[in-house]
C-alpha cells in the first residue's frame, strides 16, 4: 500500500509543480506578497537610498557590535532600519544600499528580506496591524477577534483598509501566551519614532477600542488590556507576596571559600 | 529503503495499536479506582518566597541596576570568578542544573566542552538564545524585561566560565520592547564597569551585545542560531562538527537558553548544594512554568521542579475553566511536545524524567490546558500550521512533509476522511520524525502523533458524523491530493 502511495506521490509530484502556487512551495516567506519582486515607482534598483543621519547613528551602534569580519551580520539589524525608514516596508534599493555596507552579496540580503517573517516588502498602512493566531491564542478566542477586526477595518486578512491608516495581518506565536489572546501593532505613522506594542489580554470589543484609540490619535494603554500588570493572573497573585521574605532582598552569598573545608570535614 | 519504511511503518503501527488498547483499559482503571499515594515519597511543590530566584518577575521593583543590585544581583561577582573558571562550571556540575530550553541536557557538562585553550588564537564566544518563539512559551519573556541583571551577570559568569570573549544575546525581533529594557540593562551594566576591558573588577575583559532576530521560529535552533546572528537565513547546520568547536565566525561557540544562564549567579551564591535540594534527582531546581489556555488565571510562576501537574494548575491557576472534571487535555511543554489526556495528567509530574516517562516532554514547561469545549483537532491543526510556516524549507521530510500534515488535517478538522487516513498521518509524521537535520522535522510530528495516539475516537467520531451529514458528497481523497491541495 505504501509503495502504491509514494508512486502516486511522485507521478503527481511532476503535474505539482505547474499547479502549485508560491504559498504552498516556499514554506517561509515573509509577508503576503509574492516572492518575486515587481519593480514599481518607489520600489526600483535604479533608485538611490540612503539612510538618513538619524538612522545612520543607529546603525553604527549595530556595525560596531560585531567583529571585523563578521560585518554581515548586521544585515538583518540594518533591514529592520530600513524598514522603519520607508515607513513599514523595505524596497529593493535600500537591500542593495545594505549588501554595500555589510560587503556581502545582494543574494544574501534578498535571502534574508524573504526569508524573516517581520519583513514586508510591499508597502503597509501606517499602522501595521498583527494578530497572533496560533493554538494558545486560539484558544482564548482569536479567531473572533480576527473576524471582528476584518469586519471593523473592512478589509481581510493580508489588506491595508481605504484610509491606509491599517493593515491587517496575522502572526505566528508572538510568546506572549499567559496573555493571551494578543495583536501587535507597529507604528510607522511617525518615523523616526516607532513602536512595536503589544496589546494583550483582548476581548473583541477592546480590540477595536485600541484601534479606535489610535484612530482619534490617542495612545492606548500597551500590555494587557484587561488591568491585570503583565503576567501576573487576572485573579490575582500566588506567589511573591513579600511579607516575611524581606531577608532575601538583601544582597546574600554563602562563604564561598569555606565550602571544600566542610566536606573534608564530612568525609 | 522503501522496504525498511515499510516495514518500520507496518511496526509502529503495531505499536499504536498496542498502546491504544492499553490507554483505554487504563483509562477505566483510573475512573474506577483513585490514585495510590504513598505517604513516604515527597510530594513536590509550594516553593517558599524566599527561595524564588526571580523575585521581580511581575516587576513589583526597580529593574534597573540600582534595584537591581540592592536586590542582590552583582553581588561578589568578582569573587566567584577570583575561584576560576573551572570551579565555576563544577558548581554548576554539581548543583544539576539542566538547560531550559527544552532539551534538558546538563548544563555543567555543556559548558565543560568548550575547548580550554586557544593555539590557533580563536576567540570562543557565548552566545544566549533568547529567540523564545515556542507556542505557549513566554519566561524569558519576563526575565528579560523584569530581571535583566540576573541575565546579564549570568552571561559574564557563564562566559568567564567557559573561557569566552564576548556573549551575544540573541533576542527574537518581535520582542521589541524586551530588548529596549535589555538594551538599557546592557548600558547601565557597561556604565557600572560589569562589563568591559576589566569585567566586575577581576581584570578579565569581557563584552556582551544585544542582537536582534527578525521574526523566525527556526532560529531557536542552535546552529540555525549562528547562521541568523552571521547574516544569513536561519537553516540549521548539519552537526558534526559542532558549535562547541565550529560555531559562530568559525569559533568556538556554546549557545543556551536565557532561563539557563539566568540561574547560574543564584546558584554560585546560594550553594549548588540549595539547588539541588529542590525537584527529585536529575530533576533539580526551580523552574519558570507559564501556564496558557483555558484556566482561570494565567500566569507565569516559578516553581520546584517535579510539582504535579494538578497541583500546578489548582494552586497557581484557579483551576481549569469549568473544573478540574472538564479538562479534556494538555500539552505539558510548549507545542513541540505529544498532548497528554485527562487521566494522564492526573498523576504527571513536571520534570524531565517523568513527562519522558509519559510520552510527553518537559520541553520549555509551557502548559497549555484545553477543556472539553475545545475542538482538540483544530488546536493540532493550528500547531501543523504553525510548522508548515516556520519550517525552513532545507530537509525535504520537512518542507514537503509539513504541507502533507497541515493538508490531512484541515480536512480532519472537517471530518473529510477515511477512518483509515488516520493510520496514514501517523505514517507521514512517523516519516518526517528523525529524518531531518534539526529537531523542527520532529516537532511537527509530535503534535499529531500525539492526537493520533490519545484523541483518535474523536477523530473517528468527526469522520462519520461528516459522513452521515453528507451522504453521497464524500469522495475517496487519494493520497496525492493531500500533497496539493
Amino acid at each position: 500500500m505504501l509503495s502504491r502511495t509514494i508512486r502516486s506521490v511522485l507521478t503527481k509530484t511532476n503535474k505539482c509543480f505547474v499547479n502549485r502556487t508560491f504559498t504552498n512551495c516556499a514554506p517561509r516567506f515573509s509577508g503576503n506578497a509574492l516572492l518575486e519582486h515587481v519593480d514599481t515607482d518607489d520600489n526600483r534598483s535604479e533608485l538611490p537610498f540612503d539612510f538618513t543621519p538619524h538612522y545612520w547613528e543607529e546603525a553604527n551602534k549595530i556595525l560596531a557590535k560585531y567583529p571585523p569580519h563578521g560585518k554581515q551580520s548586521a544585515t538583518v539589524p540594518l533591514l529592520d532600519l530600513a524598514q522603519r525608514q520607508c515607513k513599514g516596508y523595505v524596497p529593493i534599493q535600500a537591500m542593495h544600499k545594505i549588501a554595500e555596507i555589510c560587503g556581502v552579496p545582494r543574494k544574501q540580503v534578498y535571502e534574508n528580506a524573504t526569508f524573516y517573517a517581520m519583513f514586508n516588502r510591499t508597502p503597509v498602512g501606517k499602522y501595521h496591524v498583527q494578530v497572533c493566531v496560533t493554538t494558545p491564542c486560539m484558544l482564548r478566542g482569536c479567531d473572533e477577534i480576527m473576524e471582528a477586526l476584518e469586519k471593523h477595518l473592512g478589509c481581510k486578512n493580508g489588506e491595508t483598509d481605504s484610509e491606509g491608516l491599517f493593515t491587517l495581518g496575522e502572526m505566528e506565536c508572538m510568546g506572549a501566551c499567559v496573555n493571551a489572546p494578543m495583536v501587535v501593532i507597529s507604528d510607522y505613522s511617525n518615523p523616526p519614532n516607532f513602536s512595536y506594542d503589544f496589546y494583550e489580554d483582548l476581548t473583541v470589543e477592546s480590540a477595536i477600542e485600541v484601534l479606535e484609540k489610535i484612530r482619534r490619535g490617542q495612545k492606548p494603554t500597551v500590555g494587557p488590556q484587561n488591568g491585570r500588570p503583565n503576567s501576573l493572573g487576572p485573579q490575582g497573585r500566588t506567589s511573591l507576596f513579600f511579607d516575611k521574605g524581606s531577608e532575601v532582598q538583601k544582597p546574600y552569598c554563602r562563604d564561598i571559600n569555606a565550602q571544600p573545608e566542610n566536606k573534608e570535614q564530612k568525609k | 529503503m522503501l522496504l525498511r519504511s515499510t516495514r518500520q511503518a507496518a511496526k509502529s503501527i503495531s505499536a499504536f495499536n498496542a498502546t491504544r488498547h492499553f490507554t483505554l483499559s487504563n483509562n477505566n482503571l483510573q475512573q474506577a479506582t483513585p490514585i495510590p499515594t504513598n505517604p513516604s515519597i515527597r510530594v513536590h511543590g509550594g516553593l517558599k518566597d524566599s527561595d524564588r530566584i526571580f523575585q521581580n518577575i511581575y516587576n513589583d521593583f526597580d529593574w534597573h541596576v540600582d534595584g537591581a543590585v540592592k536586590r542582590g544581583d552583582w553581588y561578589k561577582t568578582k569573587d566567584f570568578m577570583a575561584k576560576g573558571h573551572d570551579w565555576i562550571i563544577d558548581e554548576i556540575k554539581k548543583s544539576g542544573l539542566r538547560g531550559r530550553g527544552g532539551a534538558g541536557f546538563n548544563s555543567g557538562l555543556k559548558y565543560s566542552f568548550m575547548p580550554k585553550s586557544s593555539p590557533d588564537g580563536r576567540p570562543s564566544y557565548l552566545v544566549i538564545n533568547a529567540d523564545e518563539s515556542e507556542p505557549g512559551t513566554c519566561k524569558d519573556r519576563e526575565i528579560m524585561r523584569h530581571e535583566p541583571h540576573k541575565l546579564l551577570e549570568g552571561a559574564l559568569l557563564v562566559g568567564f566560565s567557559m573561557r569566552a570573549r564576548a556573549a551575544y544575546i540573541f533576542i527574537r525581533g518581535e520582542f521589541y520592547n524586551e530588548a529596549l529594557n535589555l538594551q538599557q540593562a546592557i548600558d547601565e551594566a557597561y556604565a557600572k564597569g560589569f562589563f568591559g576591558p576589566n569585567a566586575a573588577g577581576s581584570g578579565y575583559a569581557f563584552d556582551c551585545y544585544l542582537h536582534r532576530g527578525a521574526g523566525a521560529y527556526i532560529c531557536g535552533e542552535e546552529t540555525a542560531l549562528i547562521e541568523s546572528l552571521e547574516g544569513k537565513q536561519g537553516k540549521p547546520r548539519l552537526k558534526p562538527p559542532f558549535p562547541a568547536n565550529i560555531g559562530l565566525y568559525n569559533c568556538p561557540t556554546t549557545v543556551t537558553n536565557v532561563e539557563t544562564v539566568a540561574v547560574v549567579p543564584t546558584i554560585l551564591r546560594r550553594g549548588p548544594d540549595w539547588f539541588a535540594s529542590f525537584g527529585r534527582k536529575n530533576n533539580s531546581g526551580t523552574k519558570l512554568f507559564c501556564i496558557s489556555g483555558h484556566v482561570n488565571n494565567p500566569i507565569t510562576v516559578e516553581e520546584e521542579m517535579s510539582i504535579p501537574l494538578r497541583e500546578l494548575i489548582d494552586k497557581h491557576c484557579g483551576g481549569v475553566i469549568g473544573g478540574w472534571d472538564n479538562l479534556l487535555g494538555i500539552i505539558p511543554g510548549g507545542s513541540s511536545v505529544p498532548v497528554i489526556p485527562k487521566h494522564v495528567c492526573e498523576d504527571a509530574l513536571m520534570d524531565f524524567d517523568d513527562l519522558k516517562a509519559k510520552q510527553t516532554a518537559l520541553g520549555t514547561a509551557a502548559v497549555i490546558v484545553m477543556n472539553k469545549q475545545t475542538d482538540i483537532i483544530n488546536a493540532i491543526a493550528r500547531l501543523s500550521k504553525f510548522y508548515k510556516y516556520e519550517s525552513c524549507g532545507q530537509c525535504t521530510p520537512c518542507r514537503e512533509g509539513t504541507n502533507w500534515l497541515l493538508n490531512m488535517m484541515d480536512r480532519f478538522v472537517v471530518g473529510r476522511a477515511e477512518i483509515e487516513e488516520i493510520d496514514t498521518i501517523d505514517e507521514v509524521s512517523r516519516m518526517i520524525e528523525g529524518h531531518t537535520i534539526c529537531a523542527l522535522g520532529d516537532a511537527a510530528a509530535w503534535p499529531v502523533q500525539g492526537l493520533v495516539r490519545h484523541f483518535r475516537q474523536e477523530m473517528v467520531d468527526r469522520i462519520k458524523k461528516f459522513k452521515a451529514e453528507n451522504p453521497g458528497k464524500t469522495r475517496r481523497v487519494r493520497m496525492a491530493d493531500n500533497y496539493t491541495v
